[in-house]
Parts: C-alpha cells; sequence; structure tokens
C-alpha cells in the first residue's frame, strides 16, 4: 500500500480522538507489538533513560497496562474522566517512502477536571509502520515545552 | 482557636485542627518558625559534582543557587544582586567561574565575591571592603552522606544533632551502594493543590496503601503469579525532632536486592550476588535489611526518603495554603549497571513520580481532602488515631508516623500562636 501524507494526518487526527473519548484500549492497539510511548524530562528532549529520570517509559506492555488502569474506577485521579481536548497541529510528515514513516507535531492538550483547566503543550514525534495493511505507531515521544509540571502537577492522562 | 491537636490518651483519640491547611495566619507562623529556623534540604552533592556547577534552587521559599566553587567548598548563594536585586544566575543549571547580573554589569566569582562592576571611578576604593557587595551565602549549610541541607537560622542546632535517629535509616538507605548514592538527572518539579503538610502525611502512610493504589497492586498480581495476597508489613517508628519511618515489606521488586518476575534471570543472578555482598560487609540482619526491607522517611518538616522500588526524595513548600510546589529526585548507586540502572527507574515510574500509576492517585486524594476543607467551619478535625494503643510496637499501618510529625508541629506552633490571641 503507498501511503500518503493524508493518511498520516489523519492517522494521527484518530489517534487523538480516540484518546479524547477515553477509547484507552482501541488507542493502546494502535501500537505494534513492540511499540512504545515516552515522555522524557522536560528540557532534555534526548536524554538517555538510564542516567535521567523520564516522566514515562512506557514498553509496550506497560502502555496496555497505562490503558486498563486509566479505565478503572480505582484510578482516582481519573474517575470520574477528566474531560480533553488534543489538538495536533504543524505536521510534518517525512520518510513516507520508506519501510519507517516519520511525523512531528506540536500538540496543545486540554484537560479540565472540578473545574480546574490545565493545558499541556509541545511536541509529538511518532515513527509510523505499516502492519496488516494498516498504519501503526511504533513509538511515540511527546516532548513538553514547559517549565514545570506546575500547575498541572501530573500527567495523568495519556498525552 | 485553642489547640492545633487534641491528644487523648485515654480514649485513644488524635485530632488534628483542619484550620492548619487552610489559614493564612497559621502559614505565616509556619514560614517563621519552621521553614526559618529547620533544616531544610537543598540538594544532593552529586548535582554539583566538579568545581564550577552550579544549579538554582528553591528552598523555603528562597531562590537560592547550589553551587561548588573553586575553592573546592560547596555554598549555596542568595541569587540577587547585592545591588540592587535582581536575580543574577538566570540559567537552571551550568558550569561558570562568574556570575553575571545583567542590569548593572556586577560581576562575582562562584563563591560569591564582587570582581568587577562598570564605572568604578563613581564608587570609593575600599567600597567593598567588607565583603557586602559580594552575593551572600546562606551561613549555615551541612551535609549528611551526600545530603545537603540548609538552615536561615544562624543559631540552629547542628544537622547531625537534628536528624538524630533519623541517620540510622539514612545510613541504611546509602549502605545499599558501596561508592555511595547520586542523584539522576531530570528532577521532577510538580506541584499539588494541597497544603504542604497533606504531603509530609502521605509519604509515610501506608494504611492508604491498598484502597488508593489497588490499581497498582493488581498489575503487580498479574505480572507474579506466585503472589496470592499483597502484604504491606511492618513497623511505625518515631524518630524525635519530628522525624518518622516506617520500614516493612512489600511486594514490588527492589533494585537492590530483591528480585521480581518481571525481570530477567541475569538480573536474579546479580541480586542474589548483590545480597551476598551485603551479608559480606555487613552481616545477615542488616543485608536483609537494606535489601529486601523498605523504608519511607519523613524528616521534619518536608524532607521525604524513599526506599521502595527506586530511590525517591522528595521535598516541598508551599506558596500558599492550599498550593505546594514538589521537587521528586531519583537516587541510585554509583557505577551501577546500565541494565540494572534501566530495570530500577522503570521501576520507579511504574509506582512513582507525576506519570506513575501511583503518585497522580496521592496527589488527588490529597486535593479532594483540600476541597472539602472548605467545610472546616462545622467539621473541624481530623482524626490521626490509628494504633494509638500500641505506640510501643507501632504497625506500618498504623498512624504513629504522622503523630510524630504533628507532635513536633505543635511544640513548636502551639506557644506563637498561643502568644498572638494574648495580644489580641
Amino acid at each position: 500500500m503507498t501511503v500518503t501524507r493524508q493518511d498520516v494526518v489523519d492517522f494521527l487526527y484518530k489517534e487523538a480522538k480516540l484518546l479524547d473519548e477515553w477509547k484507552l484500549t482501541e488507542w493502546a492497539e494502535l501500537f505494534t507489538d513492540d511499540g512504545t510511548y515516552i515522555v522524557p524530562p522536560i528540557g532534555e528532549p534526548e536524554a538517555s533513560p538510564v542516567n535521567s529520570l523520564f516522566y514515562i517509559h512506557d514498553s509496550r506492555t506497560r502502555l496496555q497496562d497505562r490503558a486498563e488502569r486509566l479505565l478503572k474506577k480505582e484510578a482516582h485521579v481519573e474517575y470520574p474522566h477528566s474531560t480533553t481536548i488534543r489538538n495536533y497541529h504543524n505536521i510534518i510528515v517525512d520518510k513516507l517512502d520508506q519501510e519507517v514513516i516519520e511525523a512531528e507535531c506540536n500538540f496543545t492538550t486540554y484537560r479540565t477536571k472540578r473545574e480546574v483547566l490545565d493545558s499541556f503543550v509541545g511536541r509529538q514525534q511518532f515513527e509510523i509502520v505499516q502492519q496488516n495493511g494498516q498504519l501503526a505507531i511504533k513509538s511515540k515521544k511527546v516532548i513538553l515545552h514547559l517549565d514545570s509540571l506546575r500547575p498541572q502537577g501530573k500527567i495523568s492522562l495519556i498525552l | 482557636m485553642n489547640n492545633l491537636i487534641q491528644e487523648n490518651m485515654e480514649k485513644s483519640e488524635f485530632l488534628v485542627h483542619r484550620s492548619v491547611f487552610t489559614d493564612r495566619e497559621v502559614l505565616a507562623q509556619e514560614r517563621a518558625e519552621i521553614f526559618n529556623k529547620c533544616w531544610l534540604f537543598i540538594g544532593h552533592e552529586t548535582e554539583v559534582p566538579t568545581p564550577g556547577d552550579y544549579r538554582r534552587k528553591k528552598v523555603g521559599g528562597r531562590n537560592l543557587l547550589l553551587v561548588h566553587s573553586q575553592d573546592g567548598e560547596i555554598r549555596a548563594l542568595y541569587n540577587t544582586c547585592p545591588h540592587r536585586g535582581a536575580l543574577v544566575c538566570r540559567e537552571n543549571e551550568g558550569n561558570s567561574r562568574v556570575f553575571r547580573c545583567f542590569y548593572h554589569a556586577w560581576s562575582f566569582k562562584n563563591d560569591g565575591e564582587l570582581v568587577g562592576m562598570p564605572g568604578k571611578d563613581g564608587f570609593p576604593e575600599d567600597f567593598n571592603a567588607e565583603g557586602t557587595k559580594n552575593m551572600k551565602a546562606v551561613n549555615r549549610m551541612e551535609s549528611y552522606r551526600g545530603f545537603l541541607f540548609v538552615n536561615f537560622d544562624d543559631n540552629a542546632i547542628s544537622l547531625d544533632e537534628y536528624l538524630g535517629n533519623a541517620k540510622e535509616y539514612i545510613d541504611l538507605v546509602v549502605d545499599q551502594s558501596e561508592f555511595g548514592m547520586e542523584v539522576l538527572g531530570g528532577v521532577q518539579e510538580y506541584s499539588v493543590r494541597a497544603n504542604w503538610k497533606l504531603l509530609a502525611e502521605n509519604s509515610v502512610d501506608l494504611y492508604h496503601g491498598m484502597p488508593t493504589h489497588k490499581t497498582y497492586f493488581d498489575i503487580k498480581q498479574s505480572q507474579d503469579p506466585d503472589l496470592k495476597r499483597v502484604q504491606l508489613e511492618g513497623k511505625g517508628v518515631e524518630l524525635g525532632n519530628g522525624h518518622a519511618v516506617i520500614e516493612y515489606v512489600a511486594p514490588w521488586g527492589r533494585p537492590v536486592a530483591q528480585w521480581t518476575p518481571i525481570w530477567d534471570e541475569n538480573l536474579k543472578r546479580d541480586m542474589e550476588n548483590m545480597k551476598a555482598r551485603l551479608i559480606e560487609r555487613y552481616g545477615e540482619q542488616r543485608a536483609e535489611r537494606i535489601a529486601n526491607y523498605n523504608r519511607n522517611i519523613l524528616i521534619f518538616p518536608n524532607l521525604v526518603i524513599n526506599d521502595i522500588m527506586a530511590v525517591t526524595a522528595r521535598t516541598f513548600y508551599p506558596s500558599s495554603p492550599g498550593y505546594m510546589e514538589v521537587s521528586g529526585y531519583a537516587l541510585a548507586p554509583k557505577g551501577e549497571d546500565e541494565g540494572h540502572r534501566l530495570a530500577r527507574n522503570n521501576n520507579f515510574l511504574e509506582f512513582l513520580g507525576p506519570g506513575g500509576f501511583a503518585t497522580p492517585d496521592d496527589n488527588e486524594a490529597l486535593e479532594l481532602c483540600q476541597e472539602a476543607y472548605n467545610n472546616n467551619q462545622e467539621v473541624e478535625w481530623n482524626d490521626i488515631s490509628k494504633g494509638m494503643g500500641r505506640e510501643d510496637g507501632a504497625l506500618a499501618t498504623d498512624e504513629l508516623q504522622m503523630r510524630s510529625f504533628w507532635r513536633q508541629y505543635n511544640k513548636i506552633l502551639k506557644p506563637v500562636l498561643q502568644k498572638e490571641v494574648a495580644h489580641k
């Protein structure tokens, strides 16, 4: 299958929409068997997970655990579920003709709960491959463009 | 308000007045009597290992600059220009021999000494003869096994005396490494919309473990088919000066050195060797404590060192009664093997930090407490009574640790608040 830029953009929008609709197991299914989801330390996007403390460094197993946990009533921080809006902008797609397609975008994610609105901004980098005739995420890296997690305090939702 | 706490041994009841979480006057007194007089954690010596290394730190409401000066000494400089007050160093971290205030270009050596300013002819020759135009350093800075503390009270007792019985437990954390501990990059700077004392309580509270963190323990059980029942058992100990600890067994893996089935056989062998080495160094009993027991240590007022599924230190400070800023550190043995370190870090992130499976639920609990304190007028007291009848043999799931904190808190603030009432 020849993949177009529009296919990739549609795929990213679908990913964001699944998260906004709390379809988190469906979100996890977008990933390849070796898929990863990571959030490196603020200001150190190229840090090594050996020498630096990340916020999130999920293997495929852990991102599945994350998705399933957040759907439980005992995931107190997200129960009742927060309301979220994810926007992807300035999307750049590269290496469309190669095995691993690269996509980058700016993002703004808003989360509101108990009448407090928090916003998360930054860049996301995706590695996307074809799997069984469909696109799949090999890696999703979220680079926060913030000074700190204040006042957000936590990354309880999936960015 | 008459009393901050009510302690009734006969009824085995311990109450804390909820105004301490919401009242601005109380916060003002906490700043004056606690944060201006107690030893406060500023960082770890491995954050500034070589001369010139510096990191900005917020401690006790101050803007400080932790710097390894060229003369070899580690100092905490107040990050403010002696001239007109501007913040001198604006980078969060780096290495420099000189700090220069951009406003009027005064420059300072990294020990704080003024070394240059434009328009020198406008000042007398002995302008800085008494050193009053140097960047000022915090007078009291002391360290214990790599942990650096400052105290803004020049007359404070020594750090060693202040830590007292807590040193035994800090030793157990540090002794897991033959070469000392180091701080990882990426200190987690976050916040909680809750009073700072709620985090002090929460960090040594094992009673909340199961109900609050059920989803984490569900994951642990799915990883380990042999884990029939989640066991969180141990003791709670009052350490004096408001410090306290819980020491207990738990079902998670410990990088030094309790293997768990999510780790591979190589790590298993590594950990058995580590344990054997610990026995060589410390004997069977202490090795068992270091390797297989968990410790949550509360150093009054605002430092927590948790040696659990990984080692974390967190410190926190209130910018208002209902909001605190938290700094979360990860510590690990120097020279740790890479595979081992990665397993440790992944173990950390499964539970701890703003993106973990547990810490955000803790924060939510604290925020819900804070939100519901708007009922304080009619519902006045928190209950901290669990285990009051067995304080000599308190369980880790009792609340002795919190009572230790509150007793010290009350000892410090009660006389001051009573004096205030008398003046009114």
